[in-house]
């Protein structure tokens, strides 16, 4: 009796929805292994290199990374780190890596705005001297920092991955304003741009062109250079560049487990000894 | 700190000592011969816990102040040097992080096992009202610290907080005014929120003391509700409750190291890693969770003054609750009908969490739609947290007051001991 009340409650509910009011929608991100997903995960130093060619050679044009140093790229857990060199600062690697780069400087003789080769005590450049400067060059939009950017969406690298692998064709019937890029997995609210059937496509207009192509970077160790693939190390990159300790933090956090669980044991025993003759 | 002492000096130095400052004496009395009672339960471990806690988050937060740069143009980035550039900065940083979230846990336990086992009432209200008094103190302490990272979160989340202040009548916008130290959260707001940031965990230091006398003096309550009587009934503090507490402790932290090692961001919001910008408001303001279930009644009232009451009166509530309950049974044991309305009150504060969480106007049942009520449609997280909002306040005026007179209460023992001897414990 009742679930026929709720039946036709639930019949006379669903004759009065109307349609749905617009709201932000997006494609959940897609299903990614990590090799530094769960307790024992790491990163995984080839794949960082590879992400690291990506962001020098594309993302960088436009996206600052102000929060990391050439140094950090030869740290332990880092893309080029090598135990030869427990000093970063004196990684070969690293400081040829930087020397690519120029940054500016001030000349120590004459108190001009120089640029010098960078080395590796230096920041990453921003690629634009300001924020307006950056907003000229990319039709109004701001490139986001990405130093944290895999811990400051929700999703994380699979979100990363997934919007940079996941640009597609409008379907018919979306208006895309010109300079924007329809992208499902990137949040938005397409309902006002939908003149097609049904309800309108989830996900959102980017400002980002597709920046990722085939063969657009070349990795050095020959992997192949497809989106899927450049996607997929530049967002393992981005996930160590966000968290540049995870590796450190998981293998102390092994022995603090260990330790907690033998404490943890011990103390009982101990309860129950100490309480072994008290009723209670 | 009160009762009969039974140490007694024994070397030359201590009684030396024991005539001029009887710290020892103290220390005896209050940790280690304290006659607490002997069937107190894992839900008694909370408070040892809670003191942890503090003294964790005390000690962290020193370290972190030593780094911490409170401005607008540095604090983010100094937060992220923490974490990258600081030895260990990383675990100072998270088990900070981290240890509020925990911190709240065990004191929302703590708090739940007082309403169920009637710990506030007589003669424990001032001890129950101090615990209040350092829940406000912790919940201030908390907003300001979420604040000073500077993300998207924490500047919104100021925003929206100290403009509730502003819905005060006359005086409303010059105490937001004043509090802010401008005319918007700024500059001045971040360097004073770091200011008392840093003072009120000394303040909640101070007022646990007066939390732990007041304990000191009734004594403990316990799971029976049943003042002590005898000898028989008690233990030792030491070594009976510390080696428990001990445990207990133990436990609690493997499941704090496990979220600061292994899952170091899932209470906090991804929206706080983006540097905060005043000129972009994030789609979704919230608080962290632990206020999340008086957000929920913050917004279930459809006016902005009436809201700021309601959320303030929830807690106040709690503060006039020894003197609503009107049973004579401390332990809802014995109160089975009250252990009923109990269990639906617990479930109305899990659900106001929930409903803050979520858009006030997202539907609770998704793709269903049933009519516009009053302001909403009723299948919405704002009208659930209404239901739930009123059932909050019910419990506490209504059905506390009500149900002490009218129901009719299970025996209760004779004793601490008796249904120790006699029947299976809880």
């Amino acid at each position: 009796m009742l679930r026929k009340g709720f039946a036709i409650a639930a019949l006379g509910f669903a004759m009065l929805a109307g349609p749905a009011l617009g709201a932000t929608t997006f494609e959940e991100p897609k299903d990614v292994h990590w090799s530094f997903e769960g307790p024992f995960g790491k990163f995984d130093k080839a794949q960082l290199q590879r992400g690291y060619k990506v962001y020098r050679e594309v993302c960088s044009a436009c996206h600052a990374m102000n929060l990391m140093y050439f140094r950090n790229l030869g740290q332990p857990g880092g893309p080029f780190y090598d135990e030869k060199y427990p000093n970063p600062n004196d990684n070969p690697y690293v400081k040829s890596l930087a020397k690519d780069i120029q940054v500016g400087d001030i000349d120590s003789e004459t108190g001009d705005a120089i640029k010098r080769p960078a080395g590796s005590a230096d920041k990453f450049p921003s690629p634009f001297p300001n924020e307006p400067a950056a907003r000229a060059s990319n039709g109004g939009a701001l490139p986001p920092d990405l130093s944290v950017i895999a811990k400051a969406r929700e999703g994380g690298p699979a979100y990363i991955y997934s919007l940079l692998s996941g640009f597609e064709e409008a379907p018919a019937g979306l208006t895309v304003p010109p300079g924007k890029h329809y992208n499902p997995y990137y949040p938005g609210d397409l309902s006002s741009f939908w003149t097609g059937k049904g309800p309108a496509p989830k996900g959102g207009f980017i400002s980002m062109p597709p920046p990722l192509g085939p063969n657009k970077v070349t990795f050095d160790d020959g992997s192949p250079s497809t989106v899927q693939q450049q996607a997929k190390d530049v967002s393992a990159f981005l996930m160590w560049a966000a968290e540049p300790k995870m590796e450190e933090r998981k293998r102390f956090g092994l022995g603090a487990m260990i330790y907690l669980l033998i404490l943890t044991g011990l103390l009982y025993a101990s309860y129950r000894a100490i309480w072994r003759n008290v009723s209670h | 700190m009160s009762g009969h002492s039974t140490y007694e000096p024994k070397t030359g130095i201590e009684r030396w000592l024991d005539t001029r400052l009887p710290v020892i004496r103290f220390a005896m009395d209050t940790m280690v011969d304290f006659p607490t009672p002997k069937n107190l339960n894992y839900w008694w471990t909370f408070g040892a816990i809670l003191s942890l806690m503090l003294v964790f988050q005390i000690v962290t937060g020193v370290v972190l102040a030593m780094h911490y740069v409170p401005h607008v143009d540095y604090a983010f980035a100094s937060v992220e040097r923490i974490m990258r550039d600081v030895n260990y900065g990383w675990l100072i940083r998270y088990m900070h992080a981290n240890g509020a979230s925990m911190f709240f846990i065990a004191v929302y336990v703590h708090i739940f096992r007082n309403l169920y086992y009637g710990s506030y009432k007589a003669p424990r209200e001032v001890l129950w009202l101090l615990g209040c008094v350092i829940y406000l103190l912790m919940m201030a302490t908390a907003f300001m610290g979420y604040v000073l990272p500077w993300g998207q979160m924490s500047f919104h989340g100021a925003v929206v907080i100290t403009n509730l202040l502003g819905a005060l009548p006359v005086i409303g916008d010059a105490i937001t005014t004043w509090l802010w130290g401008g005319f918007a959260v700024d500059d001045p707001t971040l360097n004073r929120f770091f200011s008392l940031h840093y003072l009120l965990p000394f303040m909640i230091a101070g007022v646990v003391g007066l939390h732990i006398w007041a304990l000191h003096v009734p004594g403990n309550n316990n799971p029976t509700g049943v003042n002590v009587k005898s000898k028989e009934d008690t233990v030792p503090f030491h070594p009976y409750y510390t080696v428990k507490d001990a445990f207990a402790i133990g436990v609690f932290l493997l499941m704090f190291a496990y979220f600061v090692f292994y899952s170091p961001n899932a209470l906090g919001h991804a929206d706080n890693y983006i540097p905060a910008n005043p000129l972009v408001t994030p789609q979704h303001i919230v608080p962290e969770w632990y206020f999340l279930p008086f957000y929920a009644i913050l917004r279930a009232v459809p006016n902005k003054l009436g809201g700021v009451l309601a959320m303030f009166g929830a807690i106040g509530c709690l503060f006039v609750l020894p003197w609503l309950d009107t049973s004579k049974v401390r332990s809802m044991r014995y109160r089975p009908t009250a252990k009923l309305y109990f269990f639906i009150f617990v479930l109305a504060c899990i659900v106001l969490g929930f409903c803050g969480a979520r858009l006030p106007d997202d539907p609770v049942i998704p793709g269903v739609t049933s009519f516009i009520l009053i302001d909403s449609d009723l299948n919405s997280f704002v009208w659930l947290s209404r239901i739930a909002a009123l059932y909050y306040f019910a419990y506490f005026l209504v059905i506390t007051p009500i149900l002490g007179l009218t129901e009719t209460p299970l025996p209760v023992p004779e004793s601490i001991s008796e249904p120790v001897l006699t029947e299976k414990k809880d």
